[in-house]
């Protein structure tokens, strides 16, 4: 390989690292919902649209930065996930139907009546947040003069990952030390045991539904500054959290991550060495390759490894 | 019953309808047609698939480019459509098919997705995004569309009516009700499921080559859609009733007529997936066997046969 092959390789590994991190945070929130509830929230991507259009609108009346609206639009993100569950799942649970996908039938009309009225809302042109660092980035050569290949960092790019990290660390906390957070474990790995040992089922249930949209409210207002905003985003962004969860292992935090970053760097590699336009394919690609050979997804790879199997 | 209601479809182009409610006919028998499909495979055999649009865009496609590279009728799409989307089927179902609950819903929703963005990026074979038009309509009138949507739909009902009726047809609810048990009874859960899915495409795609046929023109965002095909599918089937035989007709009804009305409110236009969400949430909590489902007589009709 040539040097400037090298860089071509080395940019598309650097900005799929940047969108994995992004993507982790998208795939966190709704491996949260389905370890603990059992189902898939197709609603997803169309919260995530929701809190960029807070984010959005924040920035062009109030002039909040993107990044500092992660703290508003997070929160109430939690409270209308809060609001869907409480009123909306809860109730359908209880009922007795031929179909149990009742509930994920439920979140496609959620996501339907949330995409729809943001079209009728704001139109559906595309629109973007001009913050003034938007196109700025740190090249390799301002910091190493004699480097043989040039690489770039997008500023914003990086910023938005630095927040996803310590997003997801702030989560590894709360779900690992608090009781609240183990509380929620508990429900996932065995709802009838944790019941038996007073956890709130119930009331663990409305809060994970709530922090799985915070989550993805928080990956939102990361992701506004880099990307543009329009009212049927939604859809593509579920399936993106889908299929990271399924990368990972559905319910495993750890492979929510993992699984980010996989498909980050997957993606970028098609974008760069096949075409743009094949990126999506490449994603469903991997996704279906994932279901037939490595159903465990990803982190069966790693538990294999640590029993020396 | 089902004669007389036949008999009456039938009779229907002959009492003079204008030329825009012969258009809505169509669309209602069009969408039955996909609604019973997918009843067939999510209703009977408990297999939610989210993604139906693939089979009703392979059968779409499979007219069209009949039509762009043989330079035949595209009408032969619809007979044709039923190998080609039998082997789609059968390559996908043998992978979708080892999923089980919101796995299986999850891949059949990639699935579609994967065939909307192939058949965008593959240009030559395609047309890409610009789709494909068909140059000269068969007919200007409606009626011969109408019979011949009215004709698959006939066949389309009788076959999942004897097939619901047969022994394979309680194989299908056995496996729906309960996969392990249905499996360890001796039923190979893997080929049914296969047949099911494989019946549901064949249908789907013989209502996507009408409907290629009939529109004339199709583009991988239409055909392919997830909303407009896939969940507007499921709507159909949640609204009428779950593995019932008229549920997805009463459907389809309902939904057409429902989006033709709102979309004739002035100002209201784009609302209608407003309106369809809404009524799908509302359907689920307080109906969540549809409208012919929880009909008290034929619920209670519906038990007798399943005892």
């Amino acid at each position: 390989m040539t040097s400037a092959q090298i860089e071509v390789l080395l940019q598309t590994l650097i900005s799929g690292i940047l969108l994995g991190g992004l993507y982790a945070l998208i795939g966190l929130g709704m491996t949260l919902i389905m370890g603990v509830m059992k189902i898939i929230n197709l609603a997803h991507g169309e919260l995530m649209m929701v809190a960029m259009y807070i984010a959005y609108w924040m920035f062009v009346l109030f002039h909040v930065d993107p990044y500092l609206s992660v703290f508003i639009a997070a929160p109430v993100m939690f409270f209308l996930g809060v609001m869907i569950q409480k009123f909306l799942i809860n109730p359908v649970l209880r009922v007795e139907s031929i179909l149990p996908e009742n509930q994920v039938i439920l979140t496609v009309g959620i996501g339907m009546v949330l995409s729809n009225l943001a079209t009728m809302f704001f139109t559906s042109d595309y629109r973007s947040t001009p913050v003034g660092y938007a196109t700025d980035a740190l090249y390799l050569s301002d910091y190493w003069k004699s480097s043989p290949i040039e690489l770039s960092l997008s500023v914003p790019w990086s910023v938005s990952f630095v927040f996803a990290v310590i997003i997801t660390i702030a989560l590894w906390f709360f779900l690992s030390k608090t009781d609240t957070g183990k509380s929620i474990r508990a429900t996932a790995q065995d709802p009838e045991a944790a019941l038996l040992m007073g956890v709130n089922i119930k009331l663990m249930r409305v809060i994970t539904f709530g922090l799985g949209s915070g989550l993805v409210g928080a990956a939102g207002c990361l992701l506004l500054p880099i990307y543009y905003l329009f009212p049927a985003l939604g859809g593509q962004f579920t399936l993106i959290a889908f299929v990271i969860t399924i990368l990972g292992r559905l319910g495993s935090a750890m492979g929510a991550i993992i699984g980010g970053l996989v498909l980050g760097v997957f993606e970028s590699l098609t974008a760069t060495y096949i075409g743009m336009g094949w990126a999506p394919v490449g994603r469903f690609v991997m996704f279906i390759a994932c279901l037939v050979f490595l159903p465990g997804g990803v982190a069966s790879l790693l538990r294999k490894k640590r029993f020396g199997a | 019953m089902p004669f007389v209601i036949l008999a009456i479809l039938a009779a229907l182009p002959l009492t003079g309808l204008s030329s825009y409610a012969m258009h809505l006919v169509i669309l209602v028998v069009m969408w039955s047609v996909v609604g019973m499909a997918w009843n067939l495979l999510g209703g009977y055999c408990g297999q939610v698939s989210f993604g139906h649009a693939a089979y009703f865009g392979v059968g779409a496609y499979t007219a069209g480019i009949l039509y762009t590279k043989m330079a035949i009728s595209p009408w032969w799409g619809v007979p044709l459509s039923i190998p080609v989307v039998a082997l789609f089927s059968f390559f996908l179902g043998y992978i979708v098919l080892r999923l089980r609950g919101p796995f299986f819903a999850l891949a059949t929703l990639a699935s579609g997705e994967v065939m909307r963005v192939t058949a965008e990026n593959l240009v030559d074979f395609t047309g890409g995004t610009l789709g494909i038009m068909i140059q000269e309509r068969t007919w200007v009138e409606k009626t011969w569309y109408y019979y011949i949507i009215l004709l698959v739909a006939t066949v389309t009902f009788v076959l999942v009516k004897k097939l619901a009726e047969s022994k394979l047809g309680y194989y299908f609810v056995a496996i729906r009700e309960d996969q392990d048990a249905a499996e360890s009874m001796g039923i190979n859960t893997t080929l049914y499921k296969t047949l099911a899915l494989c019946i549901s495409g064949c249908l789907t795609g013989a209502a996507g080559a009408f409907y290629m046929n009939y529109m004339g023109y199709i583009d991988p965002n239409v055909v392919f859609a997830l909303h407009d095909i896939s969940i507007i599918t499921i709507m159909i089937v949640m609204v009428g009733g779950v593995a019932t035989y008229w549920g997805p007709v009463v459907g389809a009804v309902i939904m057409v007529l429902l989006a033709e009305w709102i979309r004739s409110i002035p100002g209201l236009g784009t609302a209608h997936y407003t309106f369809f969400g809404i009524l799908l949430i509302i359907i689920i909590i307080f109906l969540p066997n549809g409208i012919v489902g929880d009909f008290p007589k034929l619920k209670r009709l519906l038990k007798l046969q399943k005892a």
